[in-house]
């Protein structure tokens, strides 16, 4: 275990590696070099940047210098917890992730439980009972959730719930709790505004799960154990779970790793349409307006997110399963 | 009460044999069907056989006559979309409280008490493929435990020592350390040994072992069939051996039913079947074993034709369209059925009078 431990972790370093290349060449990736870009948006909101001031950022940058030593000044000052300035907002990088990266991950492991617990237990008993009518329920209702684009989800929801119930569901916080110190109530409250973001965001999800729950434990369900388990005598259902489920987790725990990426990419639309203060829509702008400290920081966050995920399901992967533990 | 008893006391219709010992398990009329998609499937299509306790009954036929089937059929525990429609499977066993029963266990529900008692407890079985018989991520031993477990009081403690004690028995070197390891740990050989320990582990009756040879090297077979034959002595049960190898049959088989197409078409002990097969069909299956005296690079004489699939099985007798022995105007008009032509044996063919 431990040696395989090792190694997954080396690769997660070397992944997180190739992700930090991939958002240095993003940060490049504007004609000229981003001081210039840097200063001429500074100067494009009135403000006058000296011929010291330039030369300063660019020494500091190592601009002029060959990139592989760029990519190690811009790696070196990321390591000391500066990311470099969002030439849009006026402020340091961090200040404007930090707020947003928690509730991301929050919204986003939010949606993997919801996915989860509301995927596997029908994944499993539409296998189970393949071809029943709530087997078939199931299907159509995976169909239908990878079928519903996830704005126009969101705006659906997001009129109901303000034609039925009266409940405005933009934002985090109803107007009443928008400043008000934290208390129950406002706890409440942030709960009851994130369950429709987890819902949309979790929908094609869990269709998809379904479907590779159902698929799998068929599959698992035709193999000869089964056939052994139940000649002793065991009960159906406590077989099933034993055995044939078990094994079925092992791609479900793989396409796991995959969902998670695909969950904070997805937010930038929700986020967008339920205005959600993630780094979604942070980041849509800032492509937008090539600010790219900010752009590239945050492509380097869920990037080592996604790296942090897959090596948590590689983990996971190496506790149920002996034969990926011990080779 | 007296019921039972006065339905024990008669002696059972078919496949007796003159010492008069009762048959352990006795299959009658038999259908086990595949409602599919495509139409039905008549896997098991009226088979009749008998075990004899203490007694090996080997059960041969080509591949997809229903041999399987037949045996799940037993347990309850054929897979969907599959269905027993018809049949009686007379199981006559002393029960915990020692009391003495013969009944019909096809009509226990499959999810009963009793039937899961039986399904591992008094009948087990062992399959073809060993290695994926075990669950790949469970260690051997938990899956024996399990076993032992689901069938005894016994605890964890006990349930694992005698878990080891079994393996030992099966020949499996260094137990103790090897009951740790997984499925993927062992070879063919070996994994056929530690499933007969399971299947042994709680003193079943009666065991079916479906082609359990099949699919290991020729030397691996005969030390398994060794090792078959000296725990059923040793445990004093019967056996279902299956297979479609008459070979082995030969070596295993005290009584011999022959399966065509969902049917037991012939029924004898086994020196009969050799010396005297009377059914077109099992003189065919013999005439295809190469034997010690062929000439060098002789063509083995196959049966023509080939199985047709059991969803359009043929009317009347279902081997008349590859039947050398083909009656026209009979054997595609009636379905010939089980009837004596000596001593314990029977034949299910029109050539004899009474089918
Ligand atoms: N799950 C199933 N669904 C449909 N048909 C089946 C199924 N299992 C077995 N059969 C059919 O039943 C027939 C007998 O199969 P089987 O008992 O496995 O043959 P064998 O004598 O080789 O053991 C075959 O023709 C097979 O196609
Ligand atoms: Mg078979």
């Amino acid at each position: 275990m431990l040696g395989y431990l090792i190694r997954r972790v080396l690769y997660g370093l070397l992944t997180i590696f190739a992700v930090s290349v991939l958002s240095f060449t993003i940060i490049q990736l504007p004609p000229g070099d981003y001081v210039t870009s840097y200063i001429a948006s500074l100067e494009a909101q009135g403000d006058e940047v000296s011929a010291e001031e330039a030369a300063a950022l660019r020494a500091y940058f190592g601009l002029g210098e060959p990139a592989y030593i760029q990519y190690g000044k811009w790696m070196w000052q990321i390591m000391q917890g500066n990311w470099g300035m969002s030439f849009q907002y006026r402020v340091p990088v961090t200040e404007i992730i930090g707020q947003r990266l928690l509730l991301t991950i929050v919204l986003a492991l939010g949606s993997l439980i919801f996915i989860w617990v509301v995927a596997i237990p029908i994944g499993i008993y539409s296998a189970v009972r393949q071809y029943s009518v709530l087997d078939y329920i199931a299907t159509m209702f995976g169909f239908t959730g990878l079928a519903i684009p996830d704005f126009l989800f969101a705006l659906v929801l997001m009129y109901l719930a303000w034609d039925w119930f009266n409940f405005s569901i933009g934002g985090l916080f109803s107007p009443e709790y928008l400043s008000a110190p934290w208390s129950l109530g406002r706890v409440f409250d942030l709960l009851q505004h994130l369950i429709i973001p987890i819902v949309v965001l979790g929908t094609s999800g869990t269709a998809s799960l379904i479907r590779i729950t159902r698929a799998n434990l068929l599959d698992e369900l035709r193999k000869p154990y089964v056939v052994t388990a139940r000649a002793k005598g065991m009960n159906e259902w406590q077989l099933i779970f034993k055995y044939p489920v078990r094994l079925a987790f092992n791609p479900i725990i793989s396409i796991t790793a995959y969902i998670l990426p695909f969950l904070v990419s997805g937010s930038v639309i929700v986020s967008v349409v339920l205005n959600l203060p993630t780094v979604g829509p942070v980041l849509l702008r800032s492509l937008l307006s090539q600010d790219m400290f900010l752009a590239g920081a945050i492509i380097l966050m869920i990037g080592v997110m996604t790296v942090i995920g897959t090596l948590l399901s590689d983990i996971l992967l190496g506790i149920v399963d002996p034969r990926v533990r011990l080779r | 009460m007296t019921e039972t008893r006065l339905r024990d006391a008669m002696p059972t219709a078919i496949g007796t044999p003159p010492d008069a010992v009762a048959p352990i398990l006795q299959v009658q009329n038999l259908h086990t069907h595949f409602f599919t998609g495509e139409g039905i499937v008549h896997a098991v299509d009226g088979a009749s056989f008998a075990v004899h306790p203490g007694k090996t009954l080997g059960i041969v036929g080509e591949s997809g006559c229903g041999k399987s089937v037949a045996a799940k059929s037993i347990l309850q525990i054929v897979d969907k979309p599959g269905r027993i429609v018809d049949g009686e499977i007379l199981y006559t066993y002393t029960d915990k409280s020692g009391r003495y029963r013969h009944e019909n266990i096809l009509s226990l529900p499959s999810d009963s008490r009793q039937m899961k008692s039986i399904r591992g407890g008094e009948i087990s079985m062992i399959f073809q493929e060993p290695m994926s018989s075990f669950s790949p991520i469970h260690s051997v031993g938990n899956q024996l435990t399990e076993t032992i477990r689901l069938h005894t009081d016994m605890d964890q403690r006990t349930a694992r020592e005698a878990a080891i004690e079994w393996l030992s028995r099966v020949g499996i070197p260094n137990p103790a350390r090897r009951v740790e390891e997984y499925p993927y740990q062992m070879s063919g050989g070996q994994c056929q040994r530690a499933m007969i320990a399971m299947a042994l582990s709680t003193n079943p009756r009666i065991l079916i072992a479906d082609e359990p040879t099949t699919a290991l090297d020729v030397t691996t077979q005969a030390q398994i069939l060794n090792l078959l034959q000296r725990l059923q002595a040793e445990q004093g049960m019967a056996m279902i051996f299956i297979t479609h190898d008459l070979g082995v049959i030969a070596e295993v088989a005290d009584e011999v039913a022959v399966m065509y197409l969902g049917r037991v078409v012939e029924r004898a002990p086994v020196q009969e079947i050799f010396r005297n097969p009377q059914h077109p069909y099992t003189r065919a299956l013999l005439t295809s074993i190469p034997s010690i005296e062929a000439q060098p690079r002789q063509r083995l004489p196959t049966i023509s034709g080939s199985i047709p699939h059991p969803q359009n099985r043929p009317p009347g007798c279902p081997f008349h369209p590859r039947c050398p022995e083909y009656m026209a105007g009979t054997c595609e008009q009636k379905e010939p059925q089980l009837a004596s032509v000596g001593t314990n044996h029977e034949v299910s063919c029109f050539l004899y009078p009474g089918c």
